[in-house]
């Protein structure tokens, strides 16, 4: 790992969120709006075949930001499909997410129980 | 509608359109008040970012934790309801059950914090919902009270919570989100008003009430309250000022209650274009609330404590000493809430003003 | 009373006169700072998994979660509120946010109880963006699927 890929990660992932605050504040969507946005239009592009350059480019700046949620959806359902057909694109987009979407109702409830809100 | 069966039983005094004039109301919105009832004292309690503001010296508690040591901020923002309840009376020299009723609103579903706050005081109660106009509602109904003779001291008190606030309206507060810059801060806090009591002493007495109507200006963007609310502000001091025959030379100051950055300059413009210059003596206590060079409360405050705390802390001591000789305090309420700004539904506002008077003088002919 | 369609239009422009523009420019700044920054975070966190033998793709999903656990980590403590009012989208389109959305309606529901509260109150932020993003992603890849094959 080299500092270029810091430095992509950097640009990509700073541009992502970027050009979300400037829906954000062009077209006062609100933020829910945009991140379901952001996710819908990071699956178009998977499936397209143009997240997955962005990834090997950008790495985290490609794959922590939002979209990358959409694409590994994406990418899950194509995986799945090539393993069982239908059934599998069905079943893979959640089978691939399943660690951060489980890692963040585990430790959501945690905190739930360790904090109380600050304000 | 009702006309008819007015018609049916003519009463003495029926005029020709068939309404029975009310004795004590001059124009379509105003009430007159004959006996001026007096303002007995007005206690005010905040928390740690309004203590914070330019008003901060004149707030009679400020609370530095927000949850008052409660377990949910519903349950803070009544504690400090109560609390500025209390203080009030210990102003006015009461006891609590020597006050003839209470009249008490706040933001919150069901008005919960000043429910809450009367299972706790124990007085004959009446909840009020005017969003953040509750503070001038409350207070004027408790001198129509008063004026009526149906109460000998009514106590009128609001609250409104940060926290209770955004968790209801927008977001939990922990979320990420952040706020455009026509957005409000609504204050943490509550201001009490005891109306009534001995008049020899009364230093401030209030003299008309005028209520307004319900206006709806098409706005839909809950982040820009001042804005919707603007006309409907300008709306209840035109009308005050046609029914009493009064404008902005009359009074020392008239200050509207959370229009903030946007909407005051709006409300001024209207009314310039009514006719009515407000010149210096136009206020909003949206931008008395806090500092917004240093805080970062965007275009302002709101809240039904704003204009209570702003009067509280602000206005009523220099009503009390003098400096003030007229006042006119015009809070303003949005009256939407979440479900239906998601289901976009326009904002509906209002507007209700009261009339207060330095009365020190006359106290001693 | 309620404006007619002409008097609420007329309204809505005098609103517009008088109503601040957001400060764009130093909004999108600060979203790419932050969102950068969140990401070189990230890329730290990838590349200390890579150094253990793993691929990029295979350590995209561990990343993922670490980088969840810092964001609810951070909103317990109340700190990651107070980043967000300064960078907007830059802290709300990382995955550090999408936990944040979680973590905070879980927090204040805490009072409402575990079940009707926590439970219920998990997901009212984060909801739509699984909802969407699982039936956005269904929907591109049936049809790619249908059309490229997989």
């Amino acid at each position: 790992m080299s500092l270029t890929n810091f430095v992509w990660a950097f640009v990509v992932g700073g541009l992502l969120c970027a050009a979300a605050q400037l829906v954000v504040d062009v077209t006062r969507l609100t933020p829910a709006h945009t991140m379901v946005l952001f996710v819908s239009l990071g699956a178009a592009f998977s499936a397209l075949g143009l997240y997955e350059p962005l990834t090997q480019l950008a790495g985290a700046g490609a794959t922590i930001p939002l979209p990358s949620f959409g694409h590994a959806l994406v990418q899950g359902a194509l995986e799945g499909a090539r393993r069982e057909g239908f059934l599998g694109l069905v079943a893979g987009g959640l089978e691939a997410t399943a660690l951060p979407l489980t890692a963040a109702i585990g430790f959501g409830y945690l905190m739930a129980v360790v904090f109380s809100p600050r304000g | 509608m009702t006309g008819t069966a007015v018609r049916e039983r003519p009463a003495a005094g029926t005029t020709e359109s068939g309404r029975v004039p009310a004795p004590r109301r001059v124009g379509r919105y105003t009430m007159a008040l004959p006996s001026r009832p007096p303002v007995a004292a007005v206690a005010t309690v905040s928390g740690p970012m309004e203590g914070r503001g330019p008003l901060g010296h004149g707030i009679d508690h400020v609370h530095q934790d927000r949850t008052l040591g409660q377990p949910s901020w519903e349950l803070a923002e009544s504690r400090l309801l109560v609390d500025a309840a209390q203080r009030c009376c210990r102003k006015a020299g009461l006891e609590l059950d020597q006050v003839d009723v209470l009249l008490a609103g706040d933001l919150l579903n069901q008005i919960i914090s000043s429910s809450f706050a009367a299972r706790d005081l124990d007085l004959p109660y009446v909840g009020l919902f005017g969003a953040c106009s509750t503070f001038a509602l409350a207070v004027g109904l408790a001198a129509v009270l008063v004026d009526g003779g149906y109460a000998a001291t009514a106590l009128a008190a609001v609250s409104s919570h940060h926290d209770s606030a955004e968790r209801q309206f927008r977001y939990p507060v922990e979320f990420g989100a952040q706020r455009p810059p026509t957005a409000q801060w609504t204050a943490t806090g509550a201001a009490a008003v005891l109306v009534g009591g001995p008049a020899r002493k009364a230093r401030v007495r209030i003299t008309h009430v005028t209520l307004g109507r319900v206006v709806d200006m098409g706005i839909k963007d809950p982040y820009n309250m001042g804005g919707a609310m603007a006309w409907v502000a300008a709306d209840t001091i035109r009308r005050h000022f046609q029914d009493t025959g009064r404008d902005f030379g009359d009074y020392d100051l008239v200050a509207t209650g959370d229009l903030a950055a946007v909407g005051h300059p709006m409300a001024a413009e209207l009314l310039r274009e009514a006719g009515y210059e407000p010149g210096d003596r136009f206020a909003d206590c949206g931008l008395l609330l806090y500092d917004r060079r240093r805080q970062d409360v965007h275009a302002g405050g709101s809240g039904c404590a704003c204009s209570g705390i702003v009067f509280g802390a602000g206005f009523y001591p220099d009503l009390y000493e003098g400096r003030l000789r007229r006042l006119l305090l015009v809070s303003t309420g949005s009256l939407h809430n979440k479900m239906t700004w998601e289901q976009g539904q326009s904002i509906p506002t209002v507007a209700h003003a009261v009339a207060f008077e330095h009365a020190g003088e006359e106290a001693s002919p | 009373m309620r404006a007619d369609a002409a008097a609420s239009r007329d309204y809505a422009g005098r609103l517009r006169r008088h109503q601040p523009r957001p400060p764009i420019l130093r909004n999108v700044l600060a979203a790419f700072l932050v969102g950068g920054l969140i990401c070189v975070v990230g890329q730290a966190v990838l590349g200390w998994f890579m150094s253990g033998g793993m691929t990029p793709k295979d350590a995209a999903a561990p990343t993922a979660a670490v980088m969840v656990i810092a964001g609810a980590l951070l909103t317990g403590l109340g700190l990651y509120d107070e980043l967000a009012r300064f960078a907007g989208m830059g802290s709300a389109l990382p995955i550090t946010g999408f936990a944040n959305s979680i973590v905070a309606p879980a927090l204040e529901a805490k009072r409402e109880g575990y079940v009707l509260g926590v439970g219920a109150q998990l997901f009212t932020i984060a909801g739509p963006v699984i909802v969407y993003g699982v039936l956005a992603a269904l929907a591109a890849a049936a049809l790619r699927y249908g059309l490229v094959g997989p």
